[in-house]
């Protein structure tokens, strides 16, 4: 899922400085599984920046809703009749959902209350880690199911480098050096053979270096 | 021969191979490089420039070899692929051979963190087994990566680096083989403290034949005082300074410290000679030039071999 972390609340409420009458979005997709942008979420950063602007002398008005997903229109169409009332919306959604508000309602501004941060996972409660850069081109197969472009520091594709000292990586040695990673599944799978082959020089356009990315089904348009 | 390399020459012929390196200066002045070189020009075959080592920004390995080039010192250009995509690599390698600079070690480098631009955007376009293949590939095909030809084959003569000392030990010479196949033709390793480490690493490295189709060049480099040894055990990743080394530089006083390191490294240098497989040295005195020659000629290394 995509993993996100809610911005300072001095940060957002510097974003609104201006406004009286507010929307706070949510989303039930993964900001709701990661814990920064749900339906608790919303409540809890609603109060927060009411009791601010309450302290402030300056009151705010904020509408809380939370949508079922910020990066599907139907969903954002389910706000529409009210948007247009409020100054400003304040969407806790991925960078995606956030721009698609925006896409979609014109009139008012849209602002990110979370930072979006990574693809990863939910190493244990509370704790969430990257695992995927969506370079396009997944070669998980031939790594031991472990992405050296998300988890090595230097997305080396023949690592690791000299650095990586007792399976750390030697940018932090709090993170794991994914090329330690990927060498003990391979071990374990008893293919370290695989290690001898040269992964050859990356096409990196089929990720963000080529451009911002479509995919057409041409199955499932209408 | 490859190129027109005086460490190719020196190597190819079996003689025994001294190189060493110059940090850049922080700054524009040339004369920094000049005195660096002409302090170990009479005491080395050739000289690596570093490139923005540690990620700390310094003048161009580029700019510098051109220094020492004009000095007429072999210099051996130092490439990371953190700073450049395949298209700057390409056309730095161009003006590189443009300029009579026939030797480059391929890096990946330090990561950006380490350095004081922190917030800065790493490359990484290629690693550097990519960056061996590509200078191989445009000097002996003749060919870009993007597969159009070039006018004017850039000459090199390869280097790598290998850390015998960096995790996971069994993938280290896997490494290497892999350099080896990608091109490299010399290798500079590592720092060598822990001699025993590196004896068993050699043997790897003669098990799978590796010793006969690369040239590998020992690294050393001398501890100015306790002080540094510690920082080098504890705060380098992938450097191995054995409790023993520490010990013995603790038991001499403070002031005579430098000259006990002085004294580890020649007879550092005295047992990789004895080393099948070794075929060289590389001393990196950081920050401390002017100790080359010495230890150079208290090794037995001096004179350097003439190459017409
Ligand atoms: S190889 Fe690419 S697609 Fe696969 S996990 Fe890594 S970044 Fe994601
Ligand atoms: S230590 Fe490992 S993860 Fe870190 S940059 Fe080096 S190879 Fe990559």
């Amino acid at each position: 899922m995509i993993i996100g972390k809610g911005k300072p609340i001095k940060n957002i409420l510097a974003m609104i400085e201006n406004c009286s009458k507010i929307i706070v979005a949510g989303c039930r997709g993964c900001v709701t599984v990661c814990s920064a942008g749900g339906e608790k979420e919303v409540g809890i950063l609603s109060a927060a920046l009411s009791l601010a602007r309450e302290t402030d002398g300056k009151p705010i008005e904020i509408k809380e809703v939370t949508l079922e997903r910020q990066c599907d229109p139907e969903y954002l169409e389910t706000i529409r009749s009210f948007v247009d009332e409020y100054e400003a919306v304040v969407s806790i959604a991925c960078g995606a959902g956030v721009q698609f508000m925006a896409e979609k309602f014109r009139k008012i501004p849209m602002y990110p209350g979370i930072d979006t941060n990574f693809i990863g996972v939910t190493e244990t409660q509370g704790v969430w880690t990257e695992r995927c850069q969506a370079c396009g081109d997944c070669k998980l197969h031939i790594t031991g199911g472990i992405c050296p472009i998300s988890r090595c520091a230097k997305s080396l594709l023949n690592g690791p480098c000299g650095g990586s000292s007792k399976g750390k990586c030697e940018v932090n040695p709090e993170v794991d050096c994914g090329w330690q990673l990927i060498y003990d599944r391979l071990k374990e799978l008893g293919k370290l053979d695989q290690l001898e082959i040269i992964i050859p020089i990356n096409d990196w356009s089929t990720g963000r270096d080529g451009g911002p990315r479509k995919i057409i089904r041409e199955d499932l348009t209408l | 021969m490859t190129s027109d390399s005086r460490l190719e020459k020196i190597l190819s012929r079996g003689d025994f191979a001294v190189t060493s390196e110059c940090g850049p200066p922080r700054g524009a002045d040339p004369e920094v490089i000049q005195k660096k070189g002409a302090l170990i020009k009479d005491s080395v075959d050739a000289i690596n420039v570093t490139d923005n080592q540690t990620s700390v920004v310094r003048m161009s390995s580029f700019s510098s070899c051109v220094i020492l080039k004009q000095m007429g010192i072999n210099p051996v250009l130092q490439m990371v692929t953190r700073d450049r995509n395949r298209i700057a690599i390409q056309s730095d390698i161009l003006g590189a051979a443009a300029l009579g600079i026939n030797n480059i070690l391929c890096l990946s480098g330090d990561h950006q963190k380490f350095g004081d631009h922190g917030k800065a955007k790493n490359v990484y376009d290629l690693d550097s087994i990519h960056l061996i293949q590509t200078v191989k590939q445009m000097r002996d095909e003749g060919k870009f990566l993007g597969g159009d030809d070039i006018k004017g084959k850039p000459r090199f003569f390869i280097g790598a680096a290998a850390n015998p000392f960096a995790d996971p030990f069994e993938f280290r010479v896997v490494r290497l083989a892999k350099k080896v196949a990608a091109g490299a033709q010399f290798i500079q390793t590592q720092c060598i403290y822990n001699l025993d480490r590196f004896k068993q690493w050699m043997q790897l490295v003669r098990d799978r034949g590796l010793h006969e189709k690369v040239h590998i060049l020992g690294g050393v480099t001398p501890m100015k005082s306790l002080g540094m040894a510690n920082y080098m055990k504890k705060m380098v990743p992938g450097m191995d300074v054995p409790d023993n080394l520490i010990a013995r530089l603790k038991g001499v006083p403070k002031e005579k410290q430098a000259d006990e390191g002085i004294k580890i490294s020649v007879e550092t240098i005295q047992q990789l000679r004895e080393i099948k497989g070794v075929h060289g040295v590389h001393i990196m005195a950081i920050e401390w030039e002017e100790m080359v020659p010495g230890i150079t000629q208290e090794a037995g290394l001096l004179p350097r071999p003439k190459v017409e």
